[in-house]
């Protein structure tokens, strides 16, 4: 075996080891690594009341209401198996309607309620420009972003 | 190996490189201020974000470069060790300042965009921190190639780091896919085609272009200023060992 051969070798074998084991340790972390947990998660999950965790999901049409002058928000969080409702003080970023992906931190009570202090708003891979919805709209093809008409 | 080799011979690259250079420096001008003014001005808004979307343009290539530039000294690193190409090192050397530019510039714009649309300058999800973890490995391998006396040791050292940091490239490009996080999926380079309307496709692809001959230009002349002042180096030793 020629040097080089011998050093492409021990390259091979080391990198092909080096990924082995990150794969193992992804695997084996794969729970934590994931950013917030959906609500089929929460309902199948043994989840202590009081936790702090994060909950992700669409907000589900027709269930977002404002409270006290607009300053409390109450809405569900769906993933189209399982919802979980939510209540939220403070200000709601601008994405924020319903049919949208969100994502909230917070804990769940003992109605099974979870109270949130924070909540992102989750932007999708889709980009269109504006006119092309006001053409959707139009045309009455424009699926979603209904919530705003309850505003 | 035979082209690898050809060029492996320093004046021939230098000859080379000072041919090439300035039509790739125009080029890269010409294709920056098209991308510019195509972000800026042609493109539209967005039907969700409105204006933010323009930070995409810069966003977006400069992540992409930020994982092409670390591949990029990857590669070298592996011709270095295996082949000892004598340009590889340098290669790799060259190119480590640059994709943490570009690691840098992605993060800041990802923060400044995530702000008004997410509500958040940062958090800790699996695409956000991958690429923190990229930006730390380019600062890590810049730190070791001077981090010995001996200059081909830290070669050495440096290029074992990056070929093992090689390993988060993957974990970036598919981190959106294998997790929940709060980035969003991607959107141009994905199996059932882009998600994104062609004329903001355009826009960011010319973009993409004008990044990648940036990074050219820069390379060439970095590896360039490298090997004049190793020549500069050689010929004062010799004038000090005749006095």
């Amino acid at each position: 075996m020629t040097r080089k051969s011998r050093r492409i070798y021990i390259l091979a074998v080391s990198f092909t080891l080096l990924a082995a084991a990150t794969f193992l340790v992804m695997n084996a972390l794969d729970e934590n690594l994931s950013y917030f947990h959906s609500p089929t998660d929460l309902k199948t999950k043994e989840v202590t009341i009081g936790r702090s965790l994060r909950l992700g999901g669409l907000v589900e049409e027709g269930t977002w209401v404002k409270l006290e002058g607009g300053l409390t928000h109450r809405f569900s969080i769906t993933d189209n198996a399982e919802s979980v409702e939510v209540t939220y003080k403070g200000i709601m970023p601008d994405l924020f309607r319903e049919g949208q992906g969100v994502i909230t931190e917070g804990s769940l009570n003992e109605q099974g309620e979870f109270i949130a202090h924070e909540v992102l708003a989750k932007h999708d891979e889709n980009y269109m420009p504006a006119e092309v919805t006001e053409a959707l709209k139009a045309s009455g093809e424009w699926r979603g972003e209904e919530g705003q008409t309850t505003q | 190996m035979s082209v690898f080799h050809r060029f492996a011979n320093p004046n021939r690259f230098l000859k080379l490189t000072n041919t090439v250079l300035p039509w790739v420096s125009g080029l890269t001008a010409i294709s920056l201020l098209a991308g510019l003014y195509m972000a800026f001005f042609t493109s539209p808004a967005d039907y969700q974000q409105g204006e933010s979307v323009r930070i995409m343009y810069v966003h977006v290539p400069a992540a992409w470069m930020a994982m092409f530039v670390y591949s990029s000294i990857a590669f070298a690193s592996i011709c270095a060790l295996i082949w000892r190409h004598p340009l590889a090192d340098l290669a790799a050397k060259a190119s480590a300042p640059i994709g943490a530019g570009f690691t840098f510039l992605a993060l800041a714009t990802g923060a400044l965009w995530g702000k008004p649309m997410w509500g958040a300058w940062w958090v800790w999800d699996a695409r956000l921190t991958s690429v923190l973890i990229l930006f730390f490995l380019y600062l890590g391998h810049m730190a070791l190639m001077n981090a010995f006396e001996d200059q081909e040791r830290g070669n050495r050292a440096a290029a074992v780091l990056a070929i093992v940091g090689f390993i988060n490239v993957p974990i970036i490009k598919f981190s959106v896919d294998w997790w929940n996080t709060l980035h969003q999926p991607a959107s141009v380079m994905r199996m059932d085609g882009p998600s994104i309307d062609p004329s903001m496709l355009w826009p960011l692809l010319v973009m993409g272009v004008a990044f990648k001959l940036f990074y050219l230009v820069v390379l060439l002349i970095r590896i360039k200023s490298e090997l004049i002042e190793a020549k500069l180096r050689k010929y004062r030793r010799a004038l000090v060992d005749n006095a």
